[in-house]
């Protein structure tokens, strides 16, 4: 499929109204039907990946059928009103988060233009209060007295097919960053809503492909490539001998060793695709660096959890592994790649579903002595803030000017800033690495900083135009930094980020590079009896 | 899923028109179909090369090659294979191979 040019998009977000409608709607919201076409919806799961993951114990993903969201027919089971409507009283009674979202909002509007979908498509439906009011208008009509018998007047309606697939088409326009919940006054997380009609969608089958075959080659491989152990292990093997023959440096990590101090995990994009390899080669040169005791797993060889994206169940089960290969390793604590979603999993909802870790130990650098209490309970500690505190407390030795062909800016991750607050960790280590770094616009950045447009599995290529549009306003940012400074690298902390803001400067701003704080950490690193050649453009360096 | 007919042989190909069933139905009928929509002129042993080393990567590893290794095992720099397959090793090479796409955060 073609992708609208650059001019022709920008001029559409600026001047057309709506992404789906292509005008101003002229009727309510309500009676306003979503409309699928090509490039405006993911493709549903493949059935063998959702029968697979059906027959796998602790979850549930029922009625895999071929369909097609084009199609007037769904092909939805017989009583599937039924199960929505159960599967939301189920929710209410289980969640009382959700209780409290579905009842509370008072539509004051103030996260309407905070939603990055909502300013790159103008779709209404984008404002985050109305994509809640799309499970609200239902949970009214369907279980509060005042919409059974008011209806539309207390704004409630019954649950229809219609809904549904305005459900589909929405909750799939939301990466659940929370940039909107920053802004609500009541606190509402809208990305616990898009969770909840996710879930609820997978009860009748509908679910879409690049969320669900990750999950399921995670479940059956350990990590979302699909990679097998023997491949997992060839790839980190490759880095090392690049590594090598960049730097001089031999770095020998191991494999599912058993009474290793650390469980080191990271996405497994970081071991399969640029520019996530420099990050990973950035990891080896540095835990060679302070001679780290480590080792990597090729069971739990997945840091991302796109079962966040799915269900609470499968989130548990994938975040489960983890743990489970912590405490089968006899290792004390874990540390963590540069991984977004993983922390907020981390952060926000392991110690509920698979914790307390009690056989793991509160997290201690050896080399610092430093006591991470932040992840006593979590017993996972990240990246950043490990190399941080090592060069704190000057256990690393740094050159900058191994790092002078960068000039960077720095994207805070919608989660490692909003679901874990790790905010000055990345940006003491870019002080320390390079010469020069500036800042994006104050509203974009940290606790308000604009996603990527593209994370909870929307990185998809058929959707490309609308993660364009939804990328916007980040882009928008870095281009800002780009006029101002000439900047041509964007750093960040997030495996999904290395891969979508790749494309989407490739598109906005195809000047800048995007790059692993890590990776801009192993060029600057000084290792002793290391051998470097002429690194003009650090670890990417072709020699 | 959808199915393409080529020289009166049919595929079960996915949206994106990799093949469903990988190597179970993948011929050099299928390469010639693939060489059509991507644009690629004549089959060269340099592509045969490609093809071949990502079979026998994907046999033994059940995934893909990273592109890396891909090069190493090929002898090929990374421009010259997209000069080979213009959409790309992920793209047009797997296809042609009758890899399946590889997903996740890439």
């Amino acid at each position: 499929m073609a992708v609208i040019t650059k001019d022709e998009l920008s001029k559409n977000v600026a001047e057309e109204p709506s992404m789906m409608t292509g005008s101003t709607p002229p009727k309510e919201w309500m009676d306003t039907p979503v409309q699928f076409k090509p490039g405006n919806y993911a493709y549903p799961t493949k059935v063998e990946k959702l029968e697979y993951l059906d027959s796998q114990q602790g979850v549930s993903f029922p009625n895999a059928r071929v369909w097609n969201p084009e199609d007037e027919d769904w092909k939805l089971p017989a009583n599937w009103k039924e199960i929505i409507i159960n599967g939301l009283a189920d929710r209410l009674d289980r969640f009382r988060s959700l209780k409290i979202f579905m009842d509370c909002c008072v539509r004051c509007g103030a996260c309407a233009d905070k939603c990055h979908f909502f300013l790159g498509t103008g779709d209404p439906k984008n404002m985050p209060v109305l994509r809640a009011e799309l499970l609200r208008s239902v949970y009214r009509g369907e279980f509060t007295l005042a919409g059974k018998i008011l209806g539309k007047m207390a704004g409630g309606r019954k649950m229809t097919a219609g809904v549904l697939k305005e459900w589909f088409m929405y909750a799939y326009q939301c990466t659940e960053c929370r940039r909107c919940s920053v802004f609500c006054p009541y606190g509402i997380d809208t990305a616990e809503i898009t969770m909840m009609l996710r879930e609820l969608l997978h009860l009748v089958g509908c679910g879409i492909n690049w969320a669900m075959e990750p999950v399921s080659n995670s479940n059956r491989t350990g990590n979302h490539m699909g990679l097998t152990p023997q491949a997992f292990k060839g790839n980190v093997d490759f880095l090392c001998e690049d590594v090598e023959s960049l730097t001089g440096v031999k770095v020998n990590p191991t494999f599912n060793r058993k009474g290793a101090e650390v469980l080191f995990i990271t996405p497994s994009a970081d071991v399969f695709a640029e520019p996530g390899l420099f990050t990973c080669m950035g990891y080896l040169l540095l835990f060679e660096a302070i001679g780290l005791d480590y080792t990597w797993s090729t069971y739990a060889s997945e840091g991302g959890n796109f079962g966040l994206f799915t269900s609470n169940e499968m989130m548990k089960k994938l975040n489960g592994k983890m743990y489970a290969e912590a405490e089968r390793l006899g290792v004390k604590w874990i540390l963590g790649g540069e991984c977004g979603h993983m922390w907020r999993v981390i952060n926000q909802y392991m110690d509920t579903m698979n914790g307390p870790a009690d056989f793991l130990e509160v997290p201690k650098s050896p080399v610092t002595g430093t006591v991470f209490d932040n992840a006593a309970s979590t017993k996972m500690v990240h990246i950043s803030e490990f190399t941080a505190d090592l060069i704190k407390n000057g256990k690393i030795k740094l050159d900058k000017s191994r790092n002078a062909h960068v000039k960077a800016t720095f994207h805070d991750s919608c989660n490692t800033s909003r679901a874990m607050g790790m905010l000055e960790e990345p940006r003491y280590i870019l002080d320390n690495v390079l010469e020069e770094w500036h800042e994006m616009p104050e509203n974009t950045i940290r606790e308000k900083t604009f996603c990527c447009g593209s994370g909870t599995a929307l990185n998809t290529d058929e959707i490309m135009e609308l993660r364009m549009r939804s990328g916007l306003p980040r882009a928008n940012a870095v281009k800002h930094v780009y006029d101002q400074h000439a900047i041509n690298t964007l750093a960040c902390v997030c495996a999904i980020d290395r891969a979508t803001l790749t494309t989407l400067m490739n598109y906005w701003v195809p000047e800048v590079e995007v790059a692993g704080v890590s990776e801009l950490v192993g060029n600057a690193l000084v290792i002793e009896g290391e051998n470097r050649q002429e690194l003009t453009e650090g670890l990417r360096t072709l020699v | 899923m959808a199915s393409i007919e080529h020289n009166g042989t049919s595929y079960e190909v996915d949206e994106d028109g990799f093949l469903l069933n990988g190597s179970e139905e993948w011929d050099e009928n299928w390469v010639d179909y693939v060489k059509g929509v991507e644009g690629i002129g004549e089959m060269t042993d340099e592509h045969q090369k490609v093809i071949d080393s990502l079979q026998e990567y994907y046999k033994k590893n059940g995934i893909a090659p990273m592109v890396r290794i891909l090069s190493k095992t090929t002898g090929f720099p990374l421009k010259r294979i997209y000069e080979l397959f213009p959409s790309g090793p992920g793209k047009g090479a797997c296809k042609m191979a009758g890899l399946p796409k590889p997903t996740g955060c890439v």
